[in-house]
């Protein structure tokens, strides 16, 4: 059953075209990756998903709602973005129990608690976040945006910084929210990590969607490919030219 | 449906005085800067002990108001450091109660700074602060919120503007006019040789006015200016 429904969505920051034309519709339970170089769009799109960023035409539903629905919608996202969306004069205890505060959680420090065993913090629950390594941070973040239980997570390049054991750990937490029926959408540059973890590939260049697949090898390849197919010129989505 | 909007409005003040209270950078720098104020024009106006009269309630309030204007700025500096202020946004709360989080830690933190302010102002100009001490209170409140309200808004939607710095007083000021001048005119009757309780009392009502006006205004239009 399809939950994400992004259908003709274009946004524009005056005369320049940040996204055009974008429409695909994904699962509960699909992990999406959206790929493409620098000022592709992925972020403006990401941001279009989380309903930070209204699009100047088309729409996005989730499930049976839209953007419109407010809170409700936002109750069913987790996002992390390239920045932690962490207060570092704070602790990580403190980070996670204020946010599970403005989610509604119910149970706010039982629910911290788990939080940092899962992030394998506990002991360093009460230490400033200020302290922390960016992996660490990563891993708290993470928790914060979990804390909820959405329905869909996104992510904005997650694997930035990171050393092979925290992106491993990193990659474990995110297929066990996979196999627990989330969506999950990540934006990222690093195709090595993303390659085998992907069930479908979205393709974004200049703005425009040029291709997505659902292969579970050779990335880099398909990458190529899809780059090659589309538009030439880079300036052309940028100023408004076809 | 309340409960849960005050719930995160306190939770967003907590956080701020939490922080705050860590790091004591906006409480330091905003009292340096009016107590700075306060001693530039009792060293230019105060001649052989003596104040001019009917000054002190200008100074009292330009300090606040240029004091306050650089506390709203560092706040929501503060947020957009580690892009938390898109977290908060993209919290399923109610967006007006981040607003009132903000509006609060705010307030508080320019009323903390006005407990060192008004003594002063009363010690170098000479004003009778302890005349009519509700009614002083009453302006200081009110006239505070006022501007606070505004300037919340105002900060917040600047956040992601790189010229903010530059924009927040040209977009405040003027806005706040009616507020400088209800709080400067009602501190000035209490301050005033024979003060004028009636005017006073005026004032007040005044600045409550447009207080009710300000943050409903702000309550409307946090929202949909927070979505870009």
């Amino acid at each position: 059953m399809q939950y994400l429904s992004v259908v003709d969505v274009a946004r524009h920051f005056g005369r320049r075209k940040a996204l055009s034309q974008i429409s695909f519709s994904c699962a509960a339970g699909e992990m999406i990756g959206l790929l493409g170089p620098n000022g592709a769009g992925k972020s403006t799109l990401l941001n279009i998903l989380a309903t930070l960023i209204a699009p100047s035409k088309g729409e996005v539903k989730y499930g049976d709602q839209g953007a419109n629905d407010g809170a409700d919608v936002r109750a069913q996202i987790g996002m992390l973005g390239h920045d932690l969306f962490l207060y570092p004069e704070l602790t990580a205890r403190e980070n996670l129990e204020f946010f599970a505060h403005l989610y509604g959680v119910t149970d706010v420090h039982s629910t911290a608690t788990r939080a940092l065993h899962t992030a394998g913090l506990v002991d360093r629950g009460d230490d400033f976040v200020a302290g922390f390594s960016r992996g660490m941070r990563q891993r708290v973040a993470l928790e914060r945006a979990l804390l909820h239980e959405p329905k869909l997570i996104l992510l904005d390049e997650p694997f930035t910084g990171l050393d092979q054991t925290s992106t491993a750990a990193l990659v474990g937490r995110l297929r066990e929210r996979q196999r627990a029926g989330c969506l999950i959408v990540l934006a990222t540059h690093d195709l090595d990590v993303a390659d085998g973890v992907l069930s479908r590939a979205i393709y974004l260049k200049d703005g425009r969607m040029v291709g997505s697949d659902t292969g579970s090898s050779n990335l880099a390849d398909r990458y190529r490919r899809a780059m090659d197919r589309g538009p030439r010129n880079a300036d052309s989505a940028l100023w408004g030219g076809e | 449906m309340m409960r849960a909007f005050f719930r995160v409005a306190w939770q967003v003040m907590r956080k701020d005085m939490t922080v705050e209270i860590r790091s004591r950078e906006i409480l330091l720098t905003t009292l340096l800067f009016a107590v700075s104020v306060v001693l530039i024009f009792s060293f230019a106006l105060v001649r052989e002990g003596r104040a001019p009269d009917d000054v002190a309630a200008g100074i009292l309030w330009v300090a606040i108001s240029f004091s306050g204007t650089l506390a709203m700025g560092r706040t929501f500096e503060r947020e957009r450091y580690n892009d938390t202020l898109r977290a908060l946004i993209l919290a399923p709360a109610d967006r007006p109660a981040i607003y009132v989080g903000k509006l609060l830690g705010l307030l508080l933190l320019m009323l903390l700074v006005e407990i060192v302010l008004v003594p002063m102002v009363g010690l170098l100009f000479a004003a009778p602060i302890f005349a009519y001490p509700g009614m002083l209170l009453m302006l200081l409140v009110s006239g505070t919120l006022g501007f606070a309200a505004v300037g919340t808004l105002f900060a917040a939607m600047l956040v992601r503007v790189r010229s903010r710095d530059t924009l927040l007083p040209v977009l405040l000021y003027p806005i706040t006019v009616p507020v400088m001048i209800g709080g400067v005119r009602g501190t000035a009757a209490l301050f005033q040789a024979v003060p004028d309780e009636p005017m006073a009392r005026f004032w007040i009502g005044l600045l409550l006015f447009w207080d009710a006006i300000f943050v409903t205004l702000a309550l409307w239009t946090f929202e949909p200016v927070m979505t870009e």
